[in-house]
């Protein structure tokens, strides 16, 4: 069964006065257990509109979401626990952090479902464990720490609620490459080690293609395409119609396979190009078919 | 949720009322109030509602924002209007056991309604149809002649745009770090007043942390963009006044001269 799924969901802002904006339109999707799934669009198609109400943060102007089956607005009062298990991460999420020590930043979540001491204590130091912090940064007032320590903070805080659905927008934001793959890869390894579904927002195909199973892309309030990575790739042309690139590296890979090189064009990553172009030279002298 | 407030609100248009001038409008706006206080008999407000209807039809602001903007004033409304209409002596016009209602007092709380009415509305009007910059603009000239008694006329108005200027990001901040908390399980719908009040915390601390961050921000950049008060400042827009601004002034000065007239006549 799926956890997420939206029925006909649409979401429109400031109705009733001259700004109105459909913000999202329509939209019905499910989402299955146990995925990860990258959720990629440009600046302003709806994405943070979308994932702000699967955890009842907005509520839909019309549809349905069901959590588990369930309808989200049916009974406003579990809307609470909702929240416990659609965890929302969200975008700069630095600037959330309130408390003195960056350990009771990260326990706010898991005190507010009125979890025990022990519990707490033991699920801070697992996240805190998850994004790397130290003993010493967890101590720490979170102002004094640095942006990306800031963000993990905030990240931990989440994840320390166990959520069985977490979601993150933009996670990777204003951060550099390495601290990009640092946390896309903590976030996978959460994801293996829970077996939880997984939503990422971003903006970078790149990013997308290192871990998402899925994809799901949004154009101007609608759903463009929802498929498996393959699927979504291998529609490089319309995707650069809406104005996303697929991945650099496939990109160049679609291109030897037009000039007749017989390679996969299914190249999303650094690791699987050097593998096909090993093959590729491995094959010698046929290289031109 | 805190987006659906509506003081001070801007609706970008091209009406006459919206291109007219705002230094204009700021003076029409205060004499439209002259109006409404010097009209001493209800009577003689319907120029005043009339004034308001005309004013809303043109601005092609829509009637249904002027409920919207009246909302918060009507507990003023209701309690002035009670405190008149048994408070104020004069010919009787019921009696039940003590309390008696008179002539006098009735036709107090309808002339105090109406004008705190049309008050609110006319002068929302007037920041329905001036965007912020604009106004702010306006009043620093207005006030230009108290340079010269040594109020800091630009550091003021600079203020009040700035802060006019932050309004809506503060509120669009606090509405995010509300949901960022809420979505972490913080509880501020229920509890008694001081579990409320300890709810506030998680979003205080960081609007407080943002507000001041951000406040030293635009310092640096207005400095790094030599900002150095109002001496020798230009402005790329210049104000000019219109025939419309002459023709809105006439309306106006007419306006209270009927009002004057109908109080001759009523009294
Ligand atoms: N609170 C709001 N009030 C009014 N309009 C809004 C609000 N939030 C978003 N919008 C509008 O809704 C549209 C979708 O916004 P949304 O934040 O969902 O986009 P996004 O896909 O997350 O973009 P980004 O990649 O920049 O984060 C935008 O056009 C935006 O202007
Ligand atoms: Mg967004």
């Amino acid at each position: 069964m799926a956890v997420i799924k939206t029925e006909n969901l649409s979401h429109v802002y400031s109705e009733g006065t001259p700004f109105v904006k459909t913000a999202i339109d329509n939209i019905s999707i499910e989402i299955e257990e146990g995925q990860m799934i990258g959720v990629i669009g440009h600046t302003g198609s709806g994405k943070s509109t979308l994932i702000q109400h699967f955890n009842g943060l907005l509520q839909p102007t019309s549809g349905k979401i069901y959590i588990d089956g369930e309808d989200m607005w049916a009974d406003k009062s579990k809307l609470r626990d909702i929240r416990f298990k659609v965890g929302l991460v969200f975008q700069y999420p630095e600037y959330q952090l309130f408390e003195e020590t960056c350990y009771k930043d990260i326990a706010f979540g898991p005190k507010n479902m009125g979890l025990d001491e022990g519990e707490i204590d033991r699920r801070v130091r697992e996240a805190a464990a998850f994004v790397s912090l130290s003993e010493e940064q967890l101590m720490k007032s979170p102002f004094e720490l640095s942006g990306g320590q800031k963000r993990r903070v905030a990240i931990a805080g989440v994840l320390a609620m166990k959520p069985k659905v977490l979601i993150l927008d933009e996670p990777t934001a204003g951060l550099d490459p390495k601290g990009r793959d640092r946390i896309l890869g903590q976030i996978k390894e959460y994801h293996q080690e829970e077996k939880n579904t997984v939503l990422i927002v971003s903006h970078s195909m790149e990013d997308v293609a290192k871990f998402a199973q899925k994809v799901l892309v949004m154009n101007r309030s609608k759903v463009f395409l929802y498929d498996s990575v393959e699927n979504v790739f291998a529609r490089a042309g319309e995707l650069s119609q809406i104005g996303l690139a697929v991945p650099q590296i496939t990109q160049v890979f679609m291109e030897l396979k037009k000039r007749g090189y017989p390679v996969n064009s299914n190249v999303y990553t650094i690791e699987a190009a050097k593998k096909e172009m090993i093959r590729l030279l491995e094959k010698g002298g046929e290289v031109r078919a | 949720m805190l987006r659906d407030i509506t003081i001070g609100q801007y609706f970008p248009g091209q009406s006459p009322i919206h291109k007219m001038d705002p230094r204009m409008k700021i003076i029409a706006t205060l004499l439209y109030i002259v109006m409404l206080f010097v009209a001493s008999h209800p009577l003689s407000l319907i120029v005043g509602i009339a004034m308001l209807v005309l004013m809303y039809r043109v601005s092609g602001i829509p009637m249904k924002m002027i409920t919207k903007s009246l909302k918060p004033v009507v507990p003023i409304i209701i309690f002035t209007s009670v405190l008149n209409i048994f408070f104020v002596s004069g010919d009787p016009l019921f009696q039940f056991g003590f309390i008696e209602i008179t002539r006098q007092g009735l036709m107090l709380a309808i002339l105090m309604s109406v004008r705190i009415l049309c008050l609110i509305a006319g002068s929302s009007l007037l920041t329905y149809t001036t965007s912020p910059i604009e106004l702010t603009d306006a009043i620093e000239i207005l006030l230009n002649p108290l340079k010269k008694v040594k109020v800091p006329v630009h550091e003021l108005s600079m203020m009040m745009t700035i802060a006019l200027r932050f309004i809506p990001t503060l509120i669009e901040e606090t509405d995010k770090i509300m949901n960022a908390q809420k979505a972490r399980g913080a509880d501020m719908e229920s509890g008694g007043l001081m579990q409320r009040a300890k709810a506030l915390v998680p979003i205080l601390v960081p609007l407080f942390v943002s507000s001041f961050r951000r406040a030293d921000e635009l310092a640096m950049a207005m400095e790094c963009r030599c900002y150095r008060g109002g001496d020798g400042r230009t402005r790329m827009k210049q104000l000019h006044y219109s025939h419309r601004d002459w023709i809105a002034l006439c309306i106006m000065l007419v306006s209270i001269a009927a009002v004057l007239l109908l109080n001759r006549i009523l009294a």
